[in-house]
C-alpha cells in the first residue's frame, strides 16, 4: 500500500507464536469446584449442626425439653407412617392454597385497578400503607365472630397476609416499567388488560416474583400461627394444630417432628418452587443477576 | 447538487403521493411545573420512500414531533395525517424504533421479540409471522442469534433487533428517534451503511430524528431543520443523495447548515 494518499504509515504486528505455558481456560480442581457449589456448602452446614444437635440433647438428656435428633426423626418417620402427618400438612396445604389464591386474585384486582385509574392508584396506595403493617393474625379474633371456627376464618387472614404484600410489590413492579417498553407496547396498539398482560406483567416479573415469595412467607406463617390458637375443624387440624396437640399430650419429639416439617415445607417452596420458576423467567431473561 | 430553502412558508405540494401531512402542528406537553411549547405551527410533508430526516439541536422539539406522527401526543393546534387520516393515538402503521436499548422486550428471544408485533398487531398466524421474522432478523444479519435472548446481544445488535421488528411490521412509515445516538462511533457508521443498504433492497419510508449534521446527510434524502424554543421549521434540504462524500460537497453541505441551524436569529429574515 505503498500509493496510499495519506502519508500515515501502518505497521503490522508480527504473527502470533505458539501457546504458551498457561491455557486459555485452566480446569480447577475437584475439591475446589465442589467448595464453589452453595449447596455442598449448605449441606455441610446442616451435617455439622444436626451432629452438634445431637451431641448436646444427649448430654442434656431430657426428652421432655429437648429430644434428640434421632427421637425427633424417629417420631418424624412413625408419624408420617401411620398416615397422622401427611394427612396433617395436607389439611393445611389445601387451606394455604386457596388463601393464597384468592390473595393473589384480589391483588391483581387492586392492581390492575391502580393502573387503569388515579382514585384506583389513591385507594391502593392508602390501603397498602393502612394494612401492611398489620400482622394478619391480628384479624383472627375478628374473623373467628364474622367466619366462625374453621376453614372461613383461615382463608380470611390468609388473604389478608398475602394481598398487601403481591399488590405492593407488583404496583411498584408495574410503576418501575421503563417509558419506553410502556411506548412499544402502545405503539402494537395494546391496550387495557392485553397492555397489561402482555407488556406489564412479564416487564414487572422480577418484582411480581418477589411479591408472590413475600406472600407466600406471610401466608405460611400466619397460617401455622392461626392454627396453634385453634386447628380442629370437622374434626382433623392443620400441622400447627398438630404441635399444638403434641405439647398438650407432652410428646415432645412430636412437637419437634411438627416444626421440623414446617420448615421443610417453607425450604422446599422457597428452595425448589420458587427458583425453579426464577431461573425459568427472570434469570433466563437477565432481569435479575 | 442539493438544494437547501430557506422556507417560511415552506410551499405545501399536495401531491397524491403525500403519505404523512402534518400542517401548522403545535405541540404541548405538562411537566411538574409549567407547560412547554416543543414546536410551533410546523409543517411538512413526506413522500412514500422519502428518509426524511429532523434535524435540529437540543430543545427544538424533535423528538416531541415524531412521538406526535406516533401518536402519543395529540397537537394541540394543526393537524398529522397519514395516508389521509388523522393520527390520534398510537398504532402499528408507525413502527417506532427508540434510542434506548431497552426498547426489546426481555423476556422474549430476538425471534420472538420480532414475532410479537407481527402476532398481535398485524394478525399474522405463529408460522407466517415465524417465517416474515426469521426473513427480516436475516436482513439485519442477526441469523445465527434469532434464539437469543436480548440481554446477550450488544447495543449495535439491540438497535438491529429494533429495526428489523419494525421493518418487518412493513409499516407506512417508520419512525425513528435518534436511534444510533448511544451506539460507539465505529458501530454507529456501521449502522447507518446498514440502513441504507436496508433501504436500497426495500425502499421503505423513514422519519429519522437525530441532532448530527453528517448524520443527516448520511442518512437523509430530504432534511428539515428545525430551531429551537420553541420548535419552528427553518429551512428543508432536498436531494441530500447528490451531495458526496469523496468530492467535499457533503462537507460543505455540512458546514452550511450548521452555520444556518447556529446563525444569529432574524439575520437570515
Amino acid at each position: 500500500m505503498a500509493e496510499t494518499s495519506h502519508g500515515a504509515r501502518i505497521i503490522m504486528a508480527p504473527p502470533a507464536i505458539s501457546a504458551t505455558t498457561l491455557p486459555v481456560e485452566l480446569e480447577l480442581r475437584a475439591v475446589e469446584r465442589l467448595w464453589s457449589h452453595a449447596f455442598l456448602r449448605k449441606s455441610l452446614l446442616l451435617i455439622l449442626l444436626g451432629v452438634f444437635w445431637q451431641v448436646y440433647a444427649r448430654v442434656l438428656d431430657n426428652s421432655l425439653l429437648f429430644p434428640t435428633l434421632g427421637e425427633t426423626l424417629a417420631s418424624l418417620w412413625e408419624n408420617v407412617r401411620n398416615g397422622t402427618l401427611p394427612l396433617r400438612t395436607w389439611t393445611s396445604l389445601r387451606v394455604l392454597f386457596i388463601g393464597y389464591a384468592a390473595g393473589i386474585a384480589v391483588a391483581a384486582t387492586l392492581t390492575v385497578l391502580a393502573i387503569g385509574t388515579r382514585v384506583g392508584t389513591d385507594f391502593l396506595e392508602t390501603m397498602t400503607a393502612m394494612f401492611n403493617p398489620l400482622p394478619a393474625i391480628a384479624l383472627l379474633p375478628l374473623a373467628l365472630i364474622w367466619f366462625g371456627l374453621g376453614t372461613g376464618s383461615l382463608v380470611f387472614v390468609l388473604i389478608h397476609s398475602v394481598t398487601w404484600a403481591v399488590a405492593l410489590n407488583t404496583h411498584s413492579g408495574f410503576l418501575g416499567v421503563s417509558r419506553t417498553l410502556r411506548m412499544v407496547g402502545r405503539n402494537y396498539g395494546l391496550k387495557g388488560l392485553g397492555y397489561v398482560r402482555r407488556i406489564l406483567v412479564p416487564a414487572a416479573f422480577a418484582s411480581i416474583l418477589t411479591g408472590l415469595k413475600i406472600g407466600w412467607a406471610f401466608a405460611w406463617r400466619t397460617l401455622i400461627a392461626a392454627e396453634l390458637v385453634f386447628g380442629v375443624s370437622s374434626g382433623k387440624g392443620g400441622l400447627g394444630w398438630y404441635v399444638f396437640e403434641n405439647r398438650v399430650l407432652l410428646d415432645i419429639p412430636a412437637v419437634f417432628a411438627g416444626l421440623l416439617t414446617v420448615i421443610v415445607i417453607g425450604l422446599v417452596v422457597e428452595n425448589v418452587v420458587f427458583r425453579s420458576i426464577e431461573q425459568r423467567t427472570v434469570r433466563r431473561w437477565g432481569l435479575q443477576g | 447538487m442539493s438544494q437547501l430553502q430557506t422556507a417560511s412558508p415552506l410551499p405545501a405540494q399536495q401531491a397524491s403521493r403525500t403519505l404523512l401531512d402534518v400542517s401548522g402542528v403545535t405541540l404541548r406537553y405538562k411537566t411538574e411545573t409549567s407547560l412547554v411549547t416543543a414546536t410551533e405551527r410546523v409543517s411538512f410533508d413526506v413522500a412514500a420512500s422519502d428518509r426524511f430526516v429532523l434535524l435540529g439541536p437540543s430543545g427544538c422539539g424533535k423528538s416531541t414531533l415524531l412521538k406526535g406522527v406516533g401518536g402519543y401526543l395529540r397537537p394541540s393546534e394543526g393537524q398529522i395525517r397519514i395516508k389521509g387520516h388523522e393520527v390520534t393515538e398510537p398504532g402499528a402503521d408507525r413502527m417506532m424504533v427508540f434510542q434506548e436499548f431497552d426498547q426489546l422486550l426481555p423476556w422474549q428471544t430476538v425471534l420472538e421479540n420480532v414475532m410479537f408485533p407481527l402476532v398481535v398487531a398485524r394478525k399474522l398466524t405463529r408460522r407466517a409471522a415465524r417465517e416474515r421474522a426469521l426473513a427480516y432478523i436475516e436482513k439485519v444479519q442477526l441469523g445465527k442469534f434469532a434464539d437469543s435472548y436480548t440481554h446477550t446481544l450488544s447495543g449495535g445488535m439491540k438497535q438491529r433487533v429494533a429495526i428489523a421488528r419494525g421493518m418487518a411490521m412493513e409499516p407506512d412509515i417508520l419512525l425513528m428517534d435518534e436511534p444510533f445516538a448511544s451506539l460507539d462511533a465505529l458501530t454507529r457508521r456501521q449502522m447507518q451503511d446498514e440502513l441504507l443498504r436496508l433501504w436500497d433492497e426495500t425502499r421503505f419510508t423513514v422519519l429519522f430524528v437525530t441532532h448530527s449534521i453528517a448524520e443527516a446527510i448520511r442518512i437523509g434524502s430530504r432534511i428539515l431543520l428545525l430551531s429551537p424554543h420553541p420548535g419552528r421549521v427553518k429551512a428543508e434540504v432536498r436531494d441530500v443523495e447528490g451531495v458526496s462524500f469523496e468530492d467535499g460537497s457533503a462537507a460543505r453541505l455540512e458546514k452550511e447548515i450548521h452555520d444556518l441551524l447556529f446563525a444569529e436569529p432574524r439575520l437570515d429574515g
